[in-house]
């Protein structure tokens, strides 16, 4: 049964506003895309709707955080990212404030709004923030855990979030942690480090695809690539014959570029093999048609895969 | 209640050292944001000298008054405002925009005591102000914001998204001065791109708007104190200024007094002839 991982990111905002006072949600006019409808229900005074303009939305949030609050703002991935990114930069981080920025419909996730809602690039321009954490949550579990998780940190902070419906993969009772990875598959000579909710769902079932045909493979849902979970990186790095890495954006700057950076850091050299986009724009269609149209539908990658191991 | 004769004495000395303190910090290094700087010397010398409540021992308490100086590349006069408050040791004002300084050329909260926020890319000051006022809203806190930013600078879109957020939000404790000295870097505002008619612009936008005249305290104290009995509407206060005020014939009214070359001994004549000090 899919859930919502909006309706996660919403309840637990609310449950986090309940015991402190100081979380107050930002939104520039997307509240129903966003599902924070159900925290203005509760908190009204909280929820601060600035109208369509998210320069002064991160502006504001950074204001607010310097006397006290801890404000989540989310908009589109799109304009979290491409609109706000100076503001979020320099009034952000470079000023070292507490803004938990998330942007909402990762990639592919965009649909029927397409190419100029499509964010493929935020992943790689958010990297280049120095000292921010990114996560992307893979499921509504986890999505309620991080927004926990990014309330307790100190400093701004960048969340991906697919909005939509997905199976979860976590047990409530799982506990996560910033910069730290999940191994959910454990195989043999493949490894896949997958990064998001599209990623690392489509990695379970390629890992279920190849189990049939006897191929186990490693599935790591990275959750936070910024800090990296280096150590679990290297170890499966290590031991993997053939190294892949899945995300939601583009491959260029993402999550291709920081495990190249993090292997070579460490002396492994072996090739990465990246499933994501490829210097793309976005374009409009559904969830299905889009993921194969970049490659990263379950049936691509596992071609790649065997392709690649030539099996 | 008007201003008395000996606080205005007060405040012109004040505004008087702002000018010589900060033609020094940047002759020092031999360039810097001259024209800027000096043009907003007196509204810095009133804010710090009467209207704010700061306490330089304890640049963070609490309860205190924040500035955000939007125009963040007019950190040397704000540097030297703080510095003559005793927020920080004179001797730093001779390291601005030295590697390793606690002057950078834009302000930045993390380094100086005394600067509220980091500032330099223009358009943003104003949003953090916002959001401030925003807070001490909701914490029913008694503190001030004020916010400083430049007539070049109301280019930028983002200040008009954040005016209609604070007009929104009905911030009477956010109090904005535009420093309109009618030059920017590359000409005269109205010829680079036009930003008049700014009353009516903020009035439209639902400010409660002042126009006065920037090196006058009578003016600029009247424009405050009235703001001030106005408790549901963001106050702008449109300060006519001279880009320059007080650097002579080679800065005052000069668009390339912007970012300029400045010796120690032109800095000095100008500290004597000019500022008589």
């Amino acid at each position: 049964m899919p859930n919502e991982l909006r309706a996660a990111y919403a309840k637990a905002l609310i449950n986090e506003a309940r015991i402190n006072d100081r979380i107050v949600v930002l939104e520039a006019d997307l509240m129903g895309a966003s599902g924070t409808k159900a925290f203005k229900n509760e908190f009204p005074s909280r929820l601060i709707n600035v109208g369509v303009a998210e320069a002064n939305m991160v502006g504001m949030a950074a204001g607010l955080s310097i006397n006290g609050f801890i404000p989540f703002a989310d908009t589109f991935g799109t304009f979290a990212s491409r609109r706000a990114f100076d503001q979020f930069f320099i009034s952000g981080a470079y000023a070292k404030t507490n803004i938990k920025l998330v942007g909402t419909d990762p990639g592919v996730g965009a649909q029927y709004n397409g190419g100029t809602h499509m964010p493929f690039e935020d992943t790689g321009m958010m990297r280049l923030v120095p000292e921010l954490v990114i996560v992307e949550p893979s499921d509504s579990v986890s999505a309620g855990a991080f927004v926990h998780l990014l309330a307790e940190h100190k400093g701004c902070t960048y969340m991906r979030l697919h909005r939509k419906g997905l199976d979860d993969i976590y047990d409530q009772s799982a506990s996560f942690a910033i910069g730290q990875a999940k191994v959910l598959r454990e195989g043999d000579e493949v490894v896949i480090f997958a990064f998001g909710a599209i990623p690392v769902h489509e990695a379970l079932k390629v890992a279920d695809i190849l189990k049939d045909k006897g191929i186990n493979i490693t599935v790591v849902d990275l959750l936070t690539i910024k800090p990296l979970d280096v150590s679990t990186v290297i170890s499966y790095a290590k031991k993997a014959k053939y190294i892949f890495t899945s995300e939601n954006n583009q491959i260029q700057g993402g999550v291709y570029s920081l495990i190249l950076e993090t292997l070579n850091e460490n002396n492994i050299f072996k090739k990465v093999n990246p499933v994501g986009v490829h210097d793309k724009f976005g374009q409009v269609g559904d969830l299905e048609y889009l993921k194969k149209a970049y490659g990263m539908d379950k049936d691509s990658i596992v071609e790649y895969i065997l392709k690649t191991i030539n099996k | 209640m008007a201003l008395s004769n000996k606080q205005k004495s007060e405040l012109v000395a004040f505004a008087n050292e702002i000018r010589k303190e900060t033609l020094l910090c940047i002759a020092n290094l031999g360039v810097g944001h001259i024209g800027g700087s000096l043009s907003i010397a007196d509204i810095l010398a009133y804010l710090y000298g009467k209207e704010m409540k700061i306490d330089p021992k304890n640049p963070a308490f609490d309860k205190r008054d924040q500035l955000v100086l939007s125009k963040g590349h007019s950190g040397p006069a704000l540097y030297a405002t703080l510095a003559i408050k005793g927020f920080f040791p004179k001797e730093w004002l001779l390291t601005l925009n030295r590697g390793g300084t606690n002057l950078p050329s834009h302000c930045d909260r993390t380094k100086t005591p005394g600067i509220d926020m980091t500032t330099g890319s223009l358009g943003q000051g104003l949003s953090a102000a916002t959001g401030m006022a925003l807070a001490n809203k909701f914490l029913k806190k008694r503190s001030r914001v004020f916010v400083i930013i430049g007539d070049g600078e109301t280019q930028e879109g983002q200040n008009w998204e954040a005016a209609m957020s604070a007009a929104k939000f009905k911030l009477g404790n956010l109090f904005a001065f535009t420093d309109n000295n009618k030059m920017q870097i590359d000409g005269k505002t109205s010829d680079v791109c036009k930003v008049e008619d700014l009353h009516a612009k903020w009035t439209a936008f639902g400010w409660d708007v002042y126009r006065v005249n920037g090196h006058n305290f009578n003016a600029i104290d009247n424009a405050v104190q009235q703001a001030k009995t106005v408790k549901s509407k963001p106050h702008m206060i449109i300060l006519d200024t001279i880009k320059g005020k007080g650097g002579g014939k080679r800065f005052e009214n000069q668009v390339s007094s912007h970012n300029a070359n400045l010796t120690l001994e032109e800095a000095n004549t100008i500290i004597k002839e000019v500022l008589n000090a």
